[in-house]
């Protein structure tokens, strides 16, 4: 049989994957008859089936250790409760916010879409956000939910996404955050080194708010607050990325239906963080899992799982004459495929970033950044990467500037993102455009705009050019 | 002899004359600086809750409801600031940090919770707007003497409140080439501002619309900025008022920034 390998579209901090598996690989556990809502890889268009993917009994099984975890932290710090705690009222009313939002983007260009696309307008959304927070014990306890209650138009389906949910407790010198949290890391702008955390990209290319970029992890997080540092460790669950998917983007090469066997066992990440002058220093450390997964063939079908990924890192930030200076580092261990001759999987990497940004005029900002990635191993990568592929570069090297200006008091927010695939040959431009109408409601309209090389990572999504607008009326 | 020691008489009282109509009349400088001491400075720690309303020409408004955390640290000016946004609804929950520092670029931080994003920011406090206020991140945690030449044009009266008025030129380049301040002669407060452009036009104008002394210190507690130009307009009301609360140094970092400290954050 031969081999049949395409690439993953992918972000620039994500490593892109070869959709191919020639080795045999660790027994992948036999399919539990769960589905879920993996979107990636997708289906063949002609049956219209949602993509399969196996959730493994492992995963299920770490959830209550997590709840046991939080207990038990809980209960270790139970003696450090805030002076006054014990007297405060036990648990305040919870405060109830949130808002409703319409996003829709429509394609740009005669693309032809297969049947099963989303083609004229792969987004096509209206969602519900609800919002509780509160808190007691005078602060020692806080609690948090955010569910979006979503109907997508484009596809026709409504959901229930719980996208935060967590309980904080508070002592002196501790802190511990229990449930699904979002966790962001690194000084980068949109490029991603350090931060390991789960991510839609869905949502980024379609234009949607920012904060849908980020998705939550079920995890348990301690913050220890030593005189010398800040210390922050996270324990979760795996989550894999949300990747373009064909049900909304026309993507090269053949849909592949796989099952997909997501990694069991706690995901750990320390950080180590604290100010040296006015400088920002923080060390990052994860055991984690590559987020897209890796693909291979079994027989007539396909199978896939997410390799495991140890990464080590450090960055710093700080003022530079009028402005900030951001530099961030990290190397890349690409545990399942150290030698670098399993093409299915990404090589070890050690990633450079350099951002600088300052205000250059009246509420007017300029953010710069270049970024390195460098492949070890490129020829073992390229003495077992598949004939008739494109290879990539051992250094691949992307710039990107942020240009954001308030005017009107700060009602009207102009704004262009551009990346650069400097090695590539490509670039990926979202313009935008934001109104504030009062307090209560704004509305966007931007675009997301590829250009260049169709085999670079920004270039592959050519056919999804989409302009979009968003309405956001909170409460 | 009696004829010379009436002279040095005469003499030592036209000097103690002099000496005190000097202490009586303070430099231009002076009065600026313990202005900004009294305005910026008071207490060794402060917090405040204030709604900030932001008022279009066509009487539109907006709404900004914050506390602000300030601590001074030694004798030297250097301050911490932490403000919390309570409103709108939509940026609830961000918060914003600042270090400054009297002779150099501040130190800035904004937290935004919808993402958990930590992120440093490059602002040129003279020229940026404070939330889309009329206020400029200069008005809200103030400036240097030095960055002026003041000169005291004349004593006079404000709103029944005998003041002090003052022509002050910036000597770096600024949004503004000339401002006058009206400083009240006893309790050191700056009443009202005004900011002109090279063309002599009037730019923006401040004015102390509230003052009571609070925990014994004169504070405004009401206050416009007012953009002559645009017609725009921003007032500040500042609900609660407290000095010397005891707000610690480790108040102002970045775990406070994520987890906003319930104690002081109402």
């Amino acid at each position: 049989m031969s081999r049949e390998c395409k690439h993953l579209v992918n972000h620039p901090g994500i490593v892109r994957k070869w959709v191919c598996y020639p080795r045999q690989r660790d027994a992948v556990n036999p399919s539990l008859g769960a589905r879920c809502g993996h979107p990636w890889p997708q289906t063949p268009s002609a049956g219209g089936n949602a993509p399969t993917c196996v959730v493994s009994p492992a995963l299920t099984r770490q959830t209550p250790s997590i709840l046991h975890f939080a207990l038990a932290g809980v209960l270790a710090w139970g003696a450090g409760l805030p002076a006054g705690a014990a007297e405060a009222p036990p648990l305040e009313i919870p405060e109830i916010h949130g808002f409703l939002q319409a996003h829709g983007a429509a394609r740009l260009g005669g693309v032809d879409c297969d049947p099963g696309t989303a083609c004229d307008l792969p987004f096509n959304e209206q969602r519900l956000q609800l919002k509780a927070e509160g808190g007691g014990f005078a602060g020692a306890l806080g609690y948090a939910g955010k569910i979006d209650l979503l109907h997508d138009a484009a596809l026709g389906e409504s959901e229930a996404d719980v996208r935060e949910l967590y309980a904080d407790y508070n002592a002196d010198r501790y802190s511990v955050r229990a449930g699904r949290q979002v966790v962001t890391w690194g000084v980068a702008d949109l490029l991603f080194i350090n931060d390991t955390f789960p991510k839609d990209w869905t949502a980024f290319y379609g234009g949607l708010p920012l904060e849908y970029l980020k998705r939550g992890s079920d995890a348990m997080r301690l913050d220890l607050f030593p005189d010398f540092a800040d210390v922050q460790l996270v324990l979760a669950d795996f989550r894999p990325d949300r990747l373009p998917d064909r049900e909304r983007f026309v993507l090269p090469g053949q849909a592949i239906q796989a099952e997909l066997d997501e990694p069991s066992g706690l995901e750990v990440g320390l950080r180590v963080s604290r100010y040296v002058g006015s400088w920002d220093g923080a060390l990052y450390l994860s055991r984690t899992h590559y987020r897209a997964p890796a693909l291979r063939q079994v027989g007539a079908g396909w199978q896939g799982g997410f390799p495991r990924l140890n990464a080590v890192g450090a960055s710093l930030s700080g003022p530079l004459g009028s402005g900030v200076l951001s530099l961030e580092a990290g190397y890349y261990d690409s545990v399942d495929d150290r030698d670098g001759n399993d093409p299915a999987i990404g090589n070890s990497q050690t990633r450079l970033l350099a951002g600088y940004s300052r205000q250059i005029g009246a509420d007017t900002t300029l953010g710069v950044q270049g970024y390195v990635e460098w492949m070890h191993d490129h020829a073992a990568y390229r003495r077992t990467l598949p004939a008739g592929q494109p290879e990539r570069d051992e250094l691949r090297g992307v710039a990107t500037l942020r240009l954001t200006r308030f005017q009107m008091h700060q009602t009207l927010r102009l704004s262009l993102f551009a990346f650069w695939g400097i090695s590539e040959g490509d670039g990926y431009l979202i313009p935008s455009a934001r109104y504030a109408f009062s307090d209560a409601l704004w509305g966007e309209v931007g675009a997301n705009l590829v250009v260049g090389d169709r085999s670079g990572q920004f270039g592959v999504l050519g056919d999804n050019d989409n302009v979009y607008m968003t309405l956001r009326y909170a409460f | 002899m009696k004829f010379l020691s009436s002279f040095l008489a005469l003499i030592l009282t036209l000097a103690l004359v002099s000496a005190a109509s000097v202490q009586a009349q303070p430099g231009a400088d002076d009065i600026i600086a313990r202005s900004l001491e009294t305005f910026y400075y008071s207490g060794d720690d402060q917090r405040t809750r204030a709604t900030m309303r932001l008022v279009n020409p066509q009487g539109k408004e907006r709404r900004r409801v914050m506390t602000l955390l300030r601590k001074d640290l030694g004798g030297a000016g250097e301050q911490r600031y932490y403000i919390y946004f309570h409103e709108p609804a939509d940026v609830k929950g961000t918060t914003f940090m600042v270090w400054k520092y009297p002779a150099r670029e501040d130190d800035r931080w904004i937290f935004i919770p919808a993402i958990k994003l930590v992120r440093r920011i490059a602002a040129d406090d003279k020229r940026s707007s404070f939330v889309g206020s009329d206020f400029t991140y200069e008005d809200v945690s103030g400036r240097e003497v030095g960055d002026e030449s003041h000169s005291l044009l004349d004593e006079t009266d404000l709103d029944g409140r005998p003041v002090y008025r003052i022509e002050s030129v910036p000597k770096a380049k600024a949004d503004y080439v000339r401002r006058l301040s009206w400083v009240d002669r006893e309790r050191w407060l700056p009443l009202k501002e005004e900011y002109y452009d090279g063309r002599g036009e009037l730019l923006r104008t401040f004015t102390a619309d509230a003052v009571r002394e609070v925990d014994g210190h004169w504070t405004v507690t009401q206050r416009t900025m007012r953009d002559a130009q645009s017609g725009h307009h921003t007032e500040v009301v500042y609900d609660e008022i407290n000095y010397g609360v005891g707000l610690n140094d480790d108040l102002f970092s970045e775990r406070y920034l994520q987890r906003p400290p319930r104690q002081w954050i109402r």
